[in-house]
């Protein structure tokens, strides 16, 4: 369809419209004895497996696990009477969601489109609907309305006032630190010891400080492989090599069980602190051939015009090849980023109580024993939510970033 | 390139909130070990450590309000109810089998309470120091009610399921080489999916330890059908376990579980401990700190037991609550029963 011609395109045009769903039907789905049957084997098998599931999850299954605990699975053994501060923290990045997205979206026509305002439904109605979530989570709904405000409010700011995009990087930046300080406490707030982080809350604090640390080290590795010196380049290509040989689960138990063993006793580091390292060391190495395979994609000659207009290396580097390379390797990033954030589940192995760890001592409560499907689909749920979210941002970026016509 | 050094100071601030977060929790325990009196340590820290693991059922949970619960969660509550007179006083940190064993050596529990068997290697060279035994577990067999499987010399050309690399696939091994049974062994990485493939007939026998088993056993289709073979493969001892030369530390620990025993043998509960105030049994006066020092002479308060049973409750209230009766479980007590009643629960004097 795409290499259509205009004229091919324009004589198909009034075809397709005056095509009714039977028609359609028998054009794509039964247009030979072949493509019958195999429309038939495909939707029976599907249609069952899909019938299974949700007769399953409407009969059989008992969901009484994922309410009862949702706290639990939200935030792990973190203290209840201190879930304000989660709330807060919550509303923080949902406001500057909502505000990005205006700030992003200033130029398009109507930001509230069809399609958006399905997809709103959508997640109030999974909100209001899905059984698992029902009671706790109808406190979201707030949250959903303060992201389509905000989201409001940003694209009038950002029509009068254009250099609102960078004021907000910048608060994406603070706001990390303001997480770690409304989960952590301090200054002012109650201490909750690190041991009592857990549930999504830590996952989600894993992999953003996971992909705020494994970006510039792979960058900085990348840009070492490709080095003109040689001692640079050697310990690059030493690194990335070495930690693409070892399974993260190495790295991992290194971390909790040897890195202990090297360090006196006193300085020994947070457990979440060593496990967030060792993400960011292991990813690293991955995003570091990523950005490589972008750098190697960028033509020589933007470099050698990049030198005669007389810039020096960091000026090229940062102008000409870097947005360039990293356009390029957008895809293959945002895929390393998904990946480490899969990653994090394999922290329950270490003992700490993310996601799937707190799953597990949730299946081991007496009253919740033999729910495994429910717990691990709501879990999947999750999990697919987020990478779903990251995905859909990527594209995002690349159609933004899309410079080709 | 302005954005880099942003990112880079990002890095460094974080690193340093991190640690900076690290050093005050840590920073106390980092002190303890090389001190010496690990007694002293949880006293001032007004907190006890204790290493679980956070997901077996029975003997360490998380309940809805994401509290500890469980066996060994008991344990280490009795221990802080000993030495701080709280039992609530407990930060438990989970801790894989992998782990459980630097963790303890490197000073950042106090005390594992972790389903840890006590071998002699473990006790010798490994380091360690085993208080009494909470639980006798040992190696069983499941099989279905009507497979007609009433000993391990039925399991001829038959399938069992086992999970691999533990030291449950080595005692099947050797117990049915000693039997000359032929048998076929179906491994798995994963209890899981062993516990999912015997459940769906892919294997005639599941093994594993008892306690695994029977918890197991109520999450099958049909928890009725199944039934464990009076065979016992192998001896699992679990309980408590500190670091070698801290003997007042580890003489606090084993005294406290050993109390535990001894309170059910004396009869005294959570609710009737208040009844044995001003008893005329001179045993139970000394036992409750009424009289002479036991408690003082180990460093503790000289009514820990009393405290310890007021929190917890005695080994039989404890067993009882988590595995036994009034539990999913109903875990017969069999070895867990007293030495007076036919068990392996005996509690030197307390005198």
């Amino acid at each position: 369809m795409t290499s259509a011609t205009p004229d091919s395109f324009s004589s198909a045009r009034p075809d397709a419209i005056s095509l009714g769903p039977v028609a359609w039907a028998k054009k794509n789905l039964f247009s030979d004895w072949f493509n019958s049957v195999l429309t038939v084997v495909i939707v029976t098998t599907f249609g069952s497996g899909l019938f299974r599931l949700v007769s399953w999850a409407l009969t059989t299954a008992q969901w009484g696990a994922i309410p009862n605990n949702f706290g639990l699975f939200m935030t792990g053994t973190f203290p209840s009477a201190l879930y304000p501060r989660i709330w807060a923290l919550l509303a923080i990045v949902c406001g500057l969601a909502g505000l990005s997205w205006g700030v992003l979206g200033r130029n398009v026509s109507t930001l509230f489109s069809r399609s958006v305002l399905i997809g709103l439904a959508v997640v109030c109605a999974f909100i209001i609907l899905f059984p698992p979530t029902r009671p706790s989570s109808l406190k979201l709904l707030p949250m959903v309305a303060l992201v389509a405000v905000a989201a409001a409010a940003g694209r009038q700011v950002a029509r009068k006032f254009p250099g609102v995009g960078q004021l907000l990087s910048l608060a994406w930046f603070l706001s990390y630190f303001v997480a770690l300080w409304l989960i952590g406490g301090g200054l002012g707030l109650t201490r909750v010891s690190t041991n009592d982080w857990g549930g999504l809350v830590l996952t989600l604090f894993t992999a953003v400080s996971g992909i705020a640390l494994c970006f510039p080290l792979g960058l900085l590795l990348a840009l070492g492989r490709r080095s003109a010196l040689p001692i640079v380049r050697w310990l690059s290509t030493g690194y990335i090599e070495l930690v693409r040989g070892v399974p993260l689960v190495a790295l991992l138990f290194m971390g909790q069980v040897m890195i202990p063993l090297f360090l006196p006793l006193g300085s020994r580091p947070d457990r979440i602190l060593r496990a967030i390292i060792a993400l960011a060391l292991f990813s690293a190495a991955y995003l570091a051939e990523n950005v490589r395979a972008g750098l190697q994609a960028v033509p020589r000659g933007q470099n050698e015009a990049a030198a005669s207009l007389g810039l020096n290396t960091p000026m090229t580097l940062g102008f000409i090849v870097l947005p360039q390379a990293l356009k390029i390797a957008i895809p293959a990033i945002v895929g390393q980023f998904i990946s480490l954030f899969q990653d994090t589940t394999l922290l329950s192995i270490v003992g700490l109580a993310e996601l799937l760890g707190i799953g597990k001592s949730i299946l081991a409560n007496p009253t919740y024993l033999g729910r495994y499907a429910e717990v691990y689909l709501f879990l999947a749920v999750i999990f697919w939510f987020f990478c779903y979210a990251m995905s859909l941002a990527s594209r995002k970026i690349e159609e933004k970033l899309n410079t080709d016509h | 390139m302005r954005k880099l050094g942003l990112l880079a100071a990002a890095l460094g601030l974080t690193l340093a909130a991190c640690g900076g977060a690290t050093t005050t929790t840590d920073g106390d325990e980092g002190a303890t070990s090389s001190g010496g009196g690990r007694l002293d340590v949880v006293k001032s820290r007004g907190q006890l450590i204790c290493g679980v693991d956070g997901g077996i059922p029975g003997f360490s949970f998380v309940d809805e309000s994401g509290t500890y619960m469980g066996l060994d969660v008991d344990v280490c509550k009795a221990v802080a109810a000993a030495v701080l007179g709280d039992a609530e006083a407990v930060e438990y940190r989970r801790l894989d089998s992998t782990e459980r064993f630097t963790a303890l050596s490197g000073g950042e529990v106090d005390v594992l309470s972790r389903n840890t068997t006590w071998t002699i290697s473990r006790d010798t060279s490994v380091g360690l120091e085993f208080a009494p035994t909470t639980f006798f577990d040992g190696q069983g067999m499941l099989v279905k009610t009507d497979s007609g499987i009433t000993s391990l010399e039925d399991f001829a050309g038959k399938a069992i399921c086992v999970e691999t690399g533990t030291t449950t696939e080595l005692n099947l091994t050797d117990q049915m080489r000693q039997l000359t049974v032929d048998f076929e062994p179906v491994v798995f990485q994963d209890a899981d999916a062993a516990y999912a493939a015997y459940s769906e007939g892919r294997c005639e026998g599941m093994t594993s330890d008892k306690s695994q088993l029977v918890a197991r056993r109520s999450t099958l289709p049909n928890p009725d059908e199944h039934v464990l073979l009076e065979v016992t493969m192998s001896k699992e001892p679990l309980g408590p376990v500190t670091t070698n030369n801290d003997s007042a530390w580890f003489d606090v620990v084993k005294w406290t579980t050993y109390g535990l025993i001894q309170a059910e043998e004396f009869g005294i509960t959570a609710d009737n401990v208040a009844t044995f105030e001003g008893t005329d049994n001179p045993d139970i006066a000394r036992f409750l700190g009424q009289e002479g020092t036991l408690g003082t002479d180990m460093g503790l308060p000289n009514d820990f037991m009393a405290q310890v049973i007021a929190q917890v409750g005695n080994y039989g209230e404890i067993y009882e609550r988590n595995v036994g009766a009034d539990s999913e479980f109903a875990l017969e007590r069999g070895q867990n029963a007293l030495w007076t009643e036919g068990g392996l629960m005996y509690s030197p004097p307390f005198r």
